[in-house]
C-alpha cells in the first residue's frame, strides 16, 4: 500500500509537472490568465504529492519495512531512528526525491508570492520550472530510479545505514545542499521567462532576489556543514580536501555570489545584463553538473553514490538546459545591451565587473581541476588527476584579490567616487591593515607564509573597512537624530538592511578565511604509533598514550556500532591539561566477511575522533586500532562458537573486546593541531547572520491614494520609509 | 490495485484542482492590480536607493554635487513611479464611475 500510494503520488507528480510546463508556455504564449493560474496550481498539486510520497516512504523506513529495497539496503531494526529518518537520502532514489520535492515546494512558494506580479513572464517561470521538476522525476518514473521498489524476497534484516554517514550533519547536510541547488532554478526560470519576454528591466531581478539570496545561504551553510561533517568525523583532520563534489557545489556558490553583486549593477545602473543573464544561466547549470556528478559515478569521490545509468539522461538535459539557454541569450543580445557606460573606474560598478570576473575565474580554475581526469582521459588515453596542491596553488592568488575586493567595495559609490573622498575612507582601514602587518611580522610566524601574511593583512583590511561603514554610517545618523550610539546603530541596520547585511557577510568571509589561512599553513600533524604509556611531542603539547578502551554498544556518538576500541590519551602543555577519547567503531560486516564472531571486527570501520574546540587552536586525535593479536582468537571463536546462542556469541565477542583492553599491542595515533580553525566555524555563523539581516522584510509599503503632489507625497513618504 | 486507485485518486484531485481556472475563467489578479504591485515595488526601491544615496552623502562618500545630481535624478524616477501609480488609481476610479 505504502509503496503504490507513493509510485502513484510520482506518476500524477510527473503528469502534472509536465502539465504545468505545457499550460505555463501556452499561458505566457497566449496572455491567457486562467491558464497561467492553472499551470501554478498544477505545481502546487506537485508539491503535496511529493510530499506525501516524502512520508510514505519515511514511514517505510521507520517501520523497518524491509521488502522495500531501499529500506533493506540502507537501513536495519538496529539503526537508530534518527538514522532511520536520514537514510532516505543516503541513496539515490531517495535523494532523487528529496531534489524533486525541495524543488517543487520552493517553486510553490515562490510562485504564490510572485502570483501578483511579473504577469508576463510568470507565467514562463512556471513552464521552466515545470520542465525541471519533470525531468527528476521521469528519473524516478521511467529511468528505474523507482524509491518504492520492491524485494521479491525480503530478508529479516537489513543492511543498516552506511557507517560513514551516521553522523547528525547526515539530517541538514544534504537537505541544505539541495536547497541551495534548487534555490538556484528560480532566478534561472524567470530569467528565462524575462529573456522570451524580451523584458530586460530590473523588475524580475527584484522579484527573485531574494529567493537567490535564500538559495546562495542555504548552500553556503551546506557546503560549511560538510566542512565541519568532515574535520569532525572522517578521521584525515581535514575539511577541505578539493574532492570533486565538493568542488561541484562550491562552483555555483561562487557563480551565486557573482550574480547576487552583479544583479545590483542592473538594478541600479540598468548595465551588466549579459552578464546577469549569463550568471543565472553559469549558476543554474553548475547547480545541474553538481547534482549529476553525484549520481554518474564519472568521477570518483568519497560522496558519491558510485556508477549508475543516470549519466546519459543527465548530460542530456545539462546540455539542453545550457545550448537553449545560451541560444536564448544571443538572440536577445540586442535588447541586453544598454546605453549606460561606466562613468568612473572608481566606482562600485567597475569593482562589480571585476569581481565578477575574479569570481568567474576562480569557479573555471576549480572546473579545469576538478574535470582534469575527464578531460586527460578524453585527450591522452588515460586519466590523470590534479590534486589540491594544484588547486591551493592556483586559487589562493584570486583569492587574494576577492578578498582585497570585498574591503575596497563598501567603501565606494555607484557611479564615481572623488579621489579625496577615495583618500579619506581608505585612511584608517590602511592603517589597521599595516599595523596588522607590522604585529604579525615582529610577533607571529605568520612571515613564514607569504601568501598567509598577506591574507592576514588583507583580512584585516576588510574588517577594518567594515568596523568603519558601521561607525561612519551610525555617526551620520546620529547627527540627525541625537540617538545613543547603539540606537543608532540598531536604527541604521535596521533600516538599511541589505547594505549592512552584505557588510556582515563581507565581515563573515573574512573571519572565516582566516581560519582557513591560519589552519592550512600553520597546523602542525603527526602520525605516530604509540604503546600504552609512551608519549610523543606536536608543537609544544605533551601526548601519552594512558590505556586502550574498549566498549560494546556504548559508542560514545550514538551511531549504533556494536564494538568499538579506542584509547585514554593524556594531553598536557604548561599547565593545561585534559584527557582525549578518540576511538574507532566497529560495525558487523553484511556481505559475509568472516564467520559468525569475525565479522563485528571485519565490517565497516568508522573514526570517532576527539576534539578540544579553542578560539586559539584546536587540538585533534585520531587512533587506528591494531586487532592483529584477535585474528587468531577470531577464528578459533568462529569454529568454536558458529552456532552458538546469540547470547553466548555475544559473551564470546565482548571476551575478545576485554582481550584486546587487557593486551592492547601499539595503536597508531594522528595528532593535530590547527591554530584558529575554530574562525572558520564562527566565519560562517558571521555570515549567515549577515545573510538573515539582509533577507529580513522591510515593513510594508504603506500604499497611499493620490490626493496630494505627487512631488509632496514623495516628500511625505520618504520621510516615513 | 491499490497503484490503480492511488493513480485514480490523486489523478481526480489534482485534475480538480487544476481544471478550476479554466472552468470559471479566472482571471487570476486584474491586470490593474499587478501593475500596481509591480510599480509598489519598483517605488519601494527607488525609495531606498534615494535613502542609500542620503546615507552616502552623510557619510561623506558622496560629495556635494554628485549628491545633488544623483538625488536629483533618482527623484525624478521616484516621481514617475508616482505619477503612474497615480494614473492606475484615477483609471481605475473613471472605470468605476
Amino acid at each position: 500500500m505504502t509503496g503504490a500510494v507513493g509510485f502513484a503520488c510520482l506518476t500524477i507528480g510527473l503528469l502534472a509537472a509536465l502539465y504545468a510546463a505545457g499550460a505555463g508556455a501556452y499561458a505566457g504564449h497566449t496572455g491567457r490568465r486562467e491558464v497561467a493560474v492553472s499551470a501554478r496550481r498544477a505545481i502546487y498539486c506537485l508539491a503535496g504529492l511529493l510530499a506525501v510520497a516524502m512520508v510514505m516512504l519515511e514511514s517505510a523506513y521507520l517501520r523497518s519495512d524491509f521488502s522495500y529495497k531501499l529500506v533493506a539496503q540502507n537501513s536495519s531494526t538496529d539503526t537508530p531512528t534518527f538514522y532511520k529518518l536520514t537514510a532516505m537520502w543516503s541513496s539515490q532514489e531517495g535523494s532523487l526525491l528529496l531534489w524533486a520535492f525541495l524543488l517543487s515546494a520552493y517553486s510553490s512558494l515562490v510562485l504564490l508570492a510572485t502570483r501578483r506580479r511579473l504577469r508576463d513572464i510568470a507565467p514562463w517561470a512556471t513552464a521552466v520550472l515545470g520542465v525541471v521538476a519533470a525531468f527528476f522525476l521521469s528519473l524516478m518514473v521511467v529511468f528505474g530510479q523507482d524509491p518504492f521498489a520492491r524485494l521479491a524476497a525480503p530478508p529479516a534484516q537489513g543492511n543498516g545505514l552506511e557507517p560513514l554517514l551516521r553522523h547528525p550533519a547526515m539530517m541538514i547536510h544534504p537537505p541544505l545542499l539541495y536547497s541551495g541547488y534548487v534555490g538556484f532554478s528560480i532566478p534561472f526560470a524567470f530569467a528565462i521567462g524575462a529573456l522570451i519576454r524580451r523584458r530586460t528591466d530590473a523588475e524580475w531581478i527584484r522579484a527573485t532576489r531574494r529567493f537567490a539570496l535564500i538559495a546562495w545561504t542555504f548552500l553556503g551553510c551546506g557546503i560549511l556543514i560538510g566542512a565541519l561533517w568532515s574535520y569532525s568525523e572522517l578521521g584525515w583532520g581535514g575539511y577541505w580536501a578539493w574532492d570533486p563534489v565538493e568542488n561541484a557545489a562550491l562552483m555555483p556558490w561562487l557563480l551565486g555570489t557573482a550574480l547576487l553583486h552583479s544583479v545590483m549593477v542592473q538594478e541600479k545602473r540598468g548595465m551588466l545584463k549579459v552578464w546577469n543573464a549569463s550568471l543565472v544561466v553559469g549558476t543554474f547549470t553548475s547547480a545541474l553538473i553538481g547534482t549529476f556528478l553525484v549520481r554518474s559515478g564519472v568521477l570518483e569521490s568519497i560522496h558519491a553514490f558510485g556508477a549508475s545509468t543516470l549519466g546519459g539522461p543527465f548530460l542530456a538535459f545539462i546540455a539542453v538546459v545550457l545550448v537553449g539557454s545560451v541560444a536564448l541569450v544571443i538572440s536577445r543580445l540586442d535588447s541586453l545591451r544598454t546605453e549606460a557606460r561606466l562613468d568612473s573606474l572608481l566606482s562600485r560598478e567597475a569593482f562589480f565587473l571585476l569581481n565578477n570576473l575574479v569570481l568567474v575565474a576562480l569557479c573555471l580554475v576549480i572546473f579545469w581541476g576538478t574535470f582534469f581526469p575527464l578531460i586527460s582521459e578524453a585527450i591522452t588515453g588515460s586519466k590523470e588527476s590534479v590534486g589540491p596542491p594544484f588547486f591551493n596553488r592556483a586559487t589562493v592568488p584570486l583569492a587574494l584579490v576577492l578578498v582585497a575586493l570585498a574591503g575596497i567595495g563598501p567603501i565606494l559609490t555607484w557611479r564615481r567616487v572623488t579621489a579625496s573622498t577615495l583618500r579619506r575612507a581608505l585612511t584608517a582601514p590602511l592603517a589597521v591593515a599595516g599595523l596588522a602587518l607590522i604585529a604579525l611580522v615582529a610577533f607571529t610566524g605568520a612571515g613564514r607564509s607569504g601568501p598567509s601574511l598577506a591574507m592576514f593583512t588583507l583580512i584585516a583590511f576588510v574588517l577594518a573597512v567594515v568596523g568603519q561603514e558601521f561607525a561612519r554610517g551610525a555617526a551620520a545618523r546620529r547627527l540627525v537624530s541625537h540617538e545613543s550610539w547603539p540606537a543608532a546603530l540598531a536604527a541604521l541596520v535596521a533600516r538599511n538592511r541589505r547594505r549592512y547585511g552584505g557588510y556582515l557577510v563581507h565581515a563573515g568571509i573574512a573571519v572565516l578565511l582566516l581560519g582557513v589561512a591560519a589552519s592550512s599553513a600553520f597546523h602542525a600533524q603527526k602520525d605516530v604509533r604509540l604503546l600504552p604509556g609512551q608519549s610523543t611531542r606536536i608543537d609544544g603539547y605533551t601526548v601519552t598514550y594512558r590505556q586502550p578502551t574498549a566498549a560494546i554498544l556504548d559508542d560514545r556518538a550514538g551511531t549504533g556500532a556494536p564494538l568499538s576500541f579506542g584509547a585514554v590519551v593524556d594531553v598536557r602543555r604548561g599547565r593545561q591539561h585534559w584527557v582525549m577519547r578518540p576511538s574507532r567503531n566497529y560495525y558487523a560486516a553484511t556481505d559475509g566477511t568472516g564467520g559468525a564472531i569475525g565479522r563485528f571486527f571485519m565490517g565497516d570501520s568508522t573514526s570517532e575522533v576527539d576534539l578540544r574546540w579553542g578560539l586559539r587552536r584546536d587540538v585533534w586525535s585520531a587512533i587506528q586500532p591494531d586487532l592483529t593479536s584477535l585474528i587468531a582468537p577470531i577464528r578459533v571463536a568462529d569454529r568454536r562458537f558458529a552456532n552458538a546462542p546469540g547470547r553466548v556469541q555475544a559473551l564470546i565477542i565482548a571476551a575478545l573486546a576485554e582481550r584486546y583492553r587487557t593486551h592492547a599491542p601499539a595503536a597508531t595515533f594522528r595528532f593535530i593541531v590547527s591554530p584558529m580553525i575554530a574562525w572558520i566555524w564562527i566565519g560562517g555563523a558571521i555570515v549567515l547572520l549577515g545573510a538573515l539581516t539582509a533577507l529580513w522584510p522591510a515593513p510594508e509599503a504603506r500604499r497611499r491614494r493620490a490626493t496630494s503632489l505627487a512631488a509632496a507625497r514623495l516628500g511625505r513618504e520618504l520621510s516615513r520609509a | 490495485m491499490d497503484y490503480a486507485i492511488a493513480l485514480a485518486v490523486f489523478a481526480l484531485a489534482v485534475a480538480l484542482v487544476v481544471i478550476g481556472p479554466l472552468r470559471h475563467g479566472q482571471q487570476g489578479e486584474a491586470a490593474e492590480e499587478a501593475r500596481r504591485e509591480d510599480l509598489e515595488a519598483a517605488k519601494e526601491a527607488k525609495y531606498r536607493e534615494i535613502r542609500d544615496a542620503e546615507l552616502d552623502h552623510r557619510m561623506g562618500k558622496l560629495s556635494d554635487e554628485d549628491f545633488r545630481t544623483t538625488d536629483r535624478e533618482l527623484r525624478s524616477q521616484a516621481l514617475e513611479i508616482l505619477r503612474a501609480l497615480d494614473e492606475l488609481d484615477s483609471g481605475q476610479a473613471e472605470t468605476r464611475r
